[in-house]
């Protein structure tokens, strides 16, 4: 692995941190505040490309590689982590219309997808199904001509906006992955707010009553196909969750390397005192960690290697623990400016508490990773 | 090395298991979950050289040696 960015990535990189400094670190604590993103920030990350990463040119997407889709995460979480949950999302739906679809579904939403047209979401949690997936209630029944599904779907980031949606059912006992457009007249959506973190992502609950849909509109069938179906969707999703906690991290250590460069205590900056010294340095090392494990996450994608999976899950539960630490830390270095809305670090630690809970939380990443260790 | 010794050395790998048939149906053995069909698919498609699409993921596939032994034949269009 060459752990030096190719100079493309380097410019895409630039290309995202000026983009990021100029649409979302002015306005982040305002998402957060009106709990929403406005729609014209959508469509210039549409106008990017952004919302195009994971969809092939032939379908109208702006494809980059799996690194590079990584600093893009990276920088949209540097600024706001609510953004940062579009982008993986809508990434998780249209690559799973990409990587798994047929050419009709390509064809019927991939470009409008990628113009920002359409969003795209993830429906799998219900009140009674979170970690533990297999249990989710919502039933889909056969029909002559396709399936009807009822259910609920519970914190469905972006569920406000969204077009369609990616919906996680049982058939005659068997788990499904359907898809399900928001003009359904099945489908309603019950905005929930009030959140302690990523509060612009706008969650809202899914309702499907008597929903009607086409038996072409499913994407994973039950068992081998839902399994690796869901597995590859989750891990793109985890990998975008990594990516943003790491931009999490960096975003606290920028802040508290200005913070502490100019308040002073005790007739000197707080940068001179040793105990902060020790707060700042392991934000750093744990952040030049971090970002390894998602690069080589990323760089295993590249190459379609097998090992991409548990290595995503492991930079996921690194780095959302990470990003706690530093956030916890940021706070910490900052006093009461940091627990005030006059700075961003307070965001950044409810923002860092959600990453810990969400696609996988620590504890199932724990598991599963123990599980690894003894195939190595 | 053949096609199936590669099967059967990525088994032996990630499940432990040293005297796997090739025959032996390891989903009936209860020795895989979700994320290692994934990863199964992946080491299919990398170690072959081809990609698999969504009427691939049946699970008569990826059964047993045998099974992905005869995937791989039939996407890379070896015959018997
Ligand atoms: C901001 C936000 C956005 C979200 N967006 C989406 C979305 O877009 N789509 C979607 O489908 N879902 C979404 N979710 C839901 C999220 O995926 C779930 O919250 C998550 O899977 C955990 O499920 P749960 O909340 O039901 O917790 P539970 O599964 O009930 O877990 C509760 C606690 O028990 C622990 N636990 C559970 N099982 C075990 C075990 N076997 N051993 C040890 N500990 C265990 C968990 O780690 C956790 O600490 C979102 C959630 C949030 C907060």
């Amino acid at each position: 692995m060459d752990m030096d960015l190719t100079p493309q990535q380097k410019d895409a990189r630039a290309a995202y941190h000026a983009f990021v400094d100029q649409h979302i670190v002015p306005h982040a604590d305002r998402f957060d505040l009106e709990e929403r993103i406005p729609t014209e920030l959508i469509s210039a990350m549409a106008k990017e490309g952004y919302l195009g990463a994971v969809v092939p040119e032939a379908f109208g997407g702006s494809p980059i590689d799996m690194i590079s889709y990584g600093l893009l995460a990276e920088e949209l979480g540097r600024g706001s982590s609510s953004v940062n949950a579009l982008l993986t999302v809508h990434s998780m739906c249209s690559f799973a219309i990409a990587r798994w679809g047929t050419t009709e579904q390509k064809e019927r939403w991939l470009s409008r997808m990628a113009q920002g047209q359409m969003i795209g979401a993830f429906a799998l949690t219900e009140v009674h199904a979170g970690s533990d997936a297999k249990s989710v209630e919502t039933e889909a029944v056969p029909t002559a001509d396709g399936y009807v599904l009822n259910g609920r779907k519970r914190w469905i980031t972006f569920g406000q906006i969204a077009n369609l949606f990616l919906v996680f059912g049982k058939c005659e006992g068997q788990l499904m992955i359907f898809f399900v457009e928001r003009s359904n007249p099945g489908v309603s959506v019950v905005p929930i707010s009030g959140m302690l973190g990523s509060r612009a992502s706008m969650l809202g609950e899914v309702r499907l009553e008597n929903c009607h849909i086409a038996k072409e509109d499913v994407i994973a069938r039950a068992g081998f196909g839902f399994a690796s179906v869901l597995a590859s969707v989750l891990d793109i999703g985890r990998y975008t969750v990594a990516c943003n906690c790491v931009g999490i991290g960096q975003a606290c250590l920028d802040a508290s390397l200005a913070y502490t460069s100019t308040r002073k205590q005790f007739g000197v900056l707080l940068k001179e005192h040793q105990l902060i010294q020790q707060m700042i340095a392991n934000m750093l090392t744990n952040l030049n960690a971090a970002r390894l494990l998602t690069q080589r996450a990323g760089y295993l994608k590249e190459i379609n290697d097998p090992r991409m999976i548990m290595e995503t899950m492991i930079a996921k539960y690194f780095a959302s623990t990470m990003a706690n630490k530093a956030a916890n830390d940021a706070v910490q270095i900052h006093g009461a400016n940091g627990v005030s809305s006059d700075y961003p670090v307070q965001r950044f630690l409810r923002d860092a508490r959600i990453q810990e809970i969400i696609e996988g939380s620590s504890q199932i990443q724990q598991m599963t990773i123990a599980k690894y260790s003894y195939q190595q | 090395m053949e096609t199936k010794a590669k099967i059967r050395q990525f088994f032996e790998r990630s499940l432990q298991r040293t005297d796997l048939p090739d025959d032996e149906n390891i989903f009936a053995a209860g020795l895989v979950n979700s994320l290692f069909a994934m990863q199964l698919v992946l080491f299919v498609e990398s170690e072959f050289g081809f990609s698999t699409d969504n009427d691939d993921l049946v699970i008569d596939n990826f059964s047993s040696i045998n099974a992905i032994a005869s995937l791989v034949d039939r996407k890379l269009g070896v015959t018997a």
